[in-house]
């Protein structure tokens, strides 16, 4: 069963056009990877997901329902949550407490404190920290837990690997597939493509705020994906 | 001479307390959405006011009007942010104050409107007047030692309220970060509101208690805004209980300042404040984050 | 590329300036062809005006909301009694006197209260004011708290004083319209546009934000003692809680945000526009208060830009043009 979909989604930023038009399609269970170069307009195109951009009524459709322009609380609460470029944790909370914030969708799911500290056993050692005295990646494994404890429908991460090292990457990429497998639809923006497509089962990208490519990882070259990246 | 200046101390520390639950309100309403509402005093002043009204046409003794008169304020505080100033918030500097500043200057010509420039008082007999013997010659009024425990509840109160409630956590969650609480499914305007009716609350139990502690026209609120804020600066930003103390030290400046001089009482809270505006501008007990 | 140049001035600020002008003639007779008592709402007119300038300049460009700028306006009302009923010195000369020592007293204020931000300055510079009220109203020889009548203008003919007090406000008003009008079109003016669009911004282009809105504070707080003493030497009796009465803010406040904020045309219309309606309402009490109030909120929550603003905005009319436009040579 398809989602989540975009259809023709645009988006902008005063009178500066961050997407042109994008089409996206995602079915339930399944992984998408989002690439593209610095500005194509990825992380845009998450945020008018999340519902943090506004956007046309029909240009987002969540299990065929129009839930464009909705407002990022309404789409958290339908199930759909953000992880944000640069963690965003909550400065003046604790581990524990911002994982607590991330229940304020109030809906009944499978994830709860435990079950997320299961996942992430890092941050049940470090739950009563102030969440900025965390490590970098685990800030990003407490991020990704705050968004799961809204249990979510729809997870969308945006750029997962920023400013960690290529260790803890690949430790925090091992549980996305753990949390499809627990039922959690996920869309992954990466500029690290070896990792997106190690992960995915769709590919899109984006390449000044339009598709440029998009298909199974399996059937496309790396002289197709680097084209598509880059341009001609 | 010793009995009669640990007298003025004690009734300063019990003004103190009036002037810490002033700043409670003004302090949680910053913290959360960096606004400062100019009609502040104004609005605690409608408190004794709108007690008063229940007094007259019920009969109503002010502490059993006390939470009729929070639940009203509560309600009116919630409808204001919702209905007018979550629209002044994120526009720059000017809105916010320009609006308060207006709303300041029509609840006090409203007040005065309505129940013209006399001053009135709360009644409420036998309990402002009653005290408590310590010692040979130190006797402190119940009622002022009741406002101040009062304002201890309050800071207390708060202080639990933040630290270890759902509804706290979400409220320091929108003052860190209102953009990214969104994402969690927080609608950050409901916050501000809530945030505001709960502060209404606070300012009305204030406004009662002052109204019952002392006399009340409607050209007071101002002077109660600026000993809150004074209260705030001298205590630091940041903290309930640094609030508190500012409100303290204000307090017993003031009473110091009375007994010298009656003229002087006002100038020396004023003193103290720019004092410490001058050495310590950040506040005597700032919290550091 | 066609050559261009840079314009300063639109067709209809040359028609304002010619209109100007004739204004300034007539104004200038005035004490020939009209009596006493409309000298004397002239003299208030021109008083409100120069508040009305000084503090759209604090606010309006340099984005700093002061409630407490009548602590000027008392000190200034003071220095005139200080000097013309105890010192003997000629009232007309304590005018500009007022302002210097306006300035003089705002220099280590403004370091106090920039200590502050936001809406705690606003608040601060307010108690500046209530310490001001308070220590005058402890000083006996001004009557303390009920304060004084301005003797020294009995020494002064009628006939003389009436259209001299006019010519004063007069020239004050014309001076505060045209010092912040060149203000605003030096290069000051754009670090003030600047700072008032955004500080940072402007600090990373190398305004020094902090000493500006310095100098802004001290120049508004110049204009506000002079009017000080402009209008008590008017009315010739001054009280602590007259003088530095907030209500004076709120009525400038008003007229700055009804007018139209950050534009020299608005203060102008919001002032016309504040005495036009005390006339028509001055039999309602509070009532008129609430009125302004209601409106002042009302307009900025809807119309930031005021009366002036709506009209730039739908017709480009600039009367008092600061910018600077592009046109084909």
């Amino acid at each position: 069963m398809t989602l989540v979909s975009t259809h023709a989604l645009t988006a902008f930023y005063g009178d500066f056009q961050a997407l042109f038009g994008v089409d996206f399609e995602l079915d339930e269970g399944e992984i998408a990877a989002v690439i593209g170069a610095n500005g194509a307009g990825k992380s845009t195109f998450l945020r008018s997901i999340a519902g943090a951009n506004s956007a046309d009524a029909g240009a987002v459709r969540l299990a065929g329902a129009p839930v464009g322009g909705l407002g990022a609380p309404r789409m958290a609460r339908l199930g759909v949550s953000l992880v944000p470029e640069g963690r965003r944790l909550f400065p003046s909370l604790s581990v524990e407490e911002n994982l607590q914030v991330g229940r304020s969708t109030g809906r009944v799911g499978p994830w709860t404190l435990e079950r997320v500290y299961r996942l992430f056993p890092r941050l049940e050692e470090r739950r009563a920290a102030p969440a900025l005295q965390l490590s970098g990646g685990e800030q990003q494994m407490a991020a990704i837990g705050r968004a799961l404890m809204g249990n979510p429908r729809l997870l969308l991460c945006d750029e997962l690997s920023l400013g960690l090292a290529p260790v803890v990457i690949k430790s925090i990429y091992e549980t996305i597939p753990q949390l499809a497998r627990e039922g959690v639809t996920l869309v992954i923006v990466e500029q690290d493509i070896g990792i997106a497509l190690g992960v995915a089962q769709r590919v899109t990208c984006l390449q000044h705020g339009r598709v440029s490519l998009s298909g199974a990882p399996a059937g496309l070259t790396r002289e197709q994906i680097s084209a598509a990246y880059f341009g001609h | 001479m010793l009995a009669e200046w640990t007298n003025t101390i004690v009734q300063g520390v019990l003004l103190g307390g009036l002037y810490g639950m002033f700043a409670m309100g003004l302090s949680l309403i910053w913290g959360v959405m960096r606004l400062v509402n100019i009609a502040h005093g104004d609005f605690i002043l409608l408190g004794a006011y709108v007690a008063l009204v229940f007094g007259e046409t019920a009969g109503l003794h002010p502490l059993a009007a006390l939470p009729l008169v929070v639940a009203a304020m509560a309600l009116l505080g919630f409808l204001l942010q919702r209905g007018v100033l979550n629209r002044t918030l994120g526009k720059g500097l000017l809105p916010p104050l320009l609006v308060t500043f207006g709303l300041s200057v029509v609840v006090q010509n409203l007040l005065l409107q309505a129940f013209s420039a006399d001053s009135q008082a709360l009644r409420a007999e036998g309990l402002t007047t009653a005290s408590l013997q310590l010692g040979e010659s130190l006797a402190v009024g119940w009622f002022p030692l009741g406002v101040f425990a009062s304002a201890l509840l309050m800071g207390l109160g708060l202080q639990f309220l933040f630290a270890r409630t759902a509804f706290g956590r979400k409220l320091r969650a929108t003052s860190d970060d209102h953009e990214t609480v969104q994402l969690l499914g927080v609608d950050e305007k409901r916050m501000y509101a809530l945030a505001m009716a709960l502060a209404f609350a606070l300012m009305a139990v204030a406004g009662v208690l002052l109204g019952m502690r002392t006399s009340f026209a409607p050209t007071d609120g101002p002077a109660n805004l600026l000993f809150a804020f004074e209260a705030v600066v001298i205590g630091g930003l940041g903290s309930f209980w640094g609030t508190f103390a500012g409100g303290v030290i204000l307090g017993v400046a003031q009473a110091v300042g009375f007994r010298l001089d009656p003229g002087w009482g006002l100038l020396v809270g004023h003193f103290v404040f720019l004092a410490v505006l001058l050495f310590k501008p950040e506040g005597l007990f700032p919290r550091t984050r | 590329m066609s050559a261009v140049r840079v314009e300063r001035a639109t067709r209809a600020s040359r028609i304002a300036a010619a209109g100007a002008g004739l204004v300034l003639v007539a104004g200038i007779s005035l004490p020939w062809w009209s009596d006493a008592g409309t000298m004397r709402l002239l003299v208030e007119f021109f008083c409100f005006l120069v508040m009305a300038q000084m503090w759209n300049l604090l606010a309006g460009y340099g984005g700093l909301v002061s409630i407490g700028q009548q602590a000027y306006l008392g000190l200034g009302g003071y220095l005139l009694f200080a000097l013309a009923n105890h010192a003997g010195l000629n009232p007309f000369l304590c005018v500009p006197l007022a302002g210097v020592f306006a300035a003089l007293v705002a220099l280590p204020t403004a370091k106090l209260v920039f200590r502050l931000r936001g809406g705690y300055f606003a608040i601060g510079t307010w108690a500046v004011a209530e310490v001001f009220r308070l220590l005058l109203a402890n000083v006996s020889m001004f009557g303390g708290g009920s304060g004084q009548s301005l003797r020294a203008m009995a020494a002064i003919a009628r006939a003389t004083r009436e259209p001299l007090a006019y010519w004063f406000a007069l020239a004050a008003a014309v001076a505060a319209v045209a010092g912040v009008y060149w203000l605003l079109r030096s290069r000051h003016g754009l670090a003030l546009s600047a700072i008032r669009d955004s500080e940072t911004a402007a600090a990373s282009q190398g305004i020094d934000v902090a000493f500006t809105q310095y100098w802004v504070y001290v120049v508004s707080a110049a204009g506000f003692g002079v009017v000080g003493a402009l209008y008590y030497m008017n009315i010739l009796r001054i009280s602590p809680n007259a003088a530095f009465d907030v209500n004076w803010t709120a009525y400038v406040i008003f007229i700055v945000v009804i007018g139209g904020i950050g534009t020299i045309e608005g203060p102008i219309l919001g002032t016309i526009l504040f005495f036009v309606l005390r006339e028509t309402l001055a039999g309602f009490g509070a009532w008129y208060l609430i009125a302004l109030g209601a409106i002042a909120v009302v307009t900025m929550l809807y119309f930031p830009g005021g009366i002036w603003g709506a009209v730039q905005q739908r017709y480009e009319l600039h009367l008092f043009p600061v910018r600077r436009w592009l046109r084909k040579a």
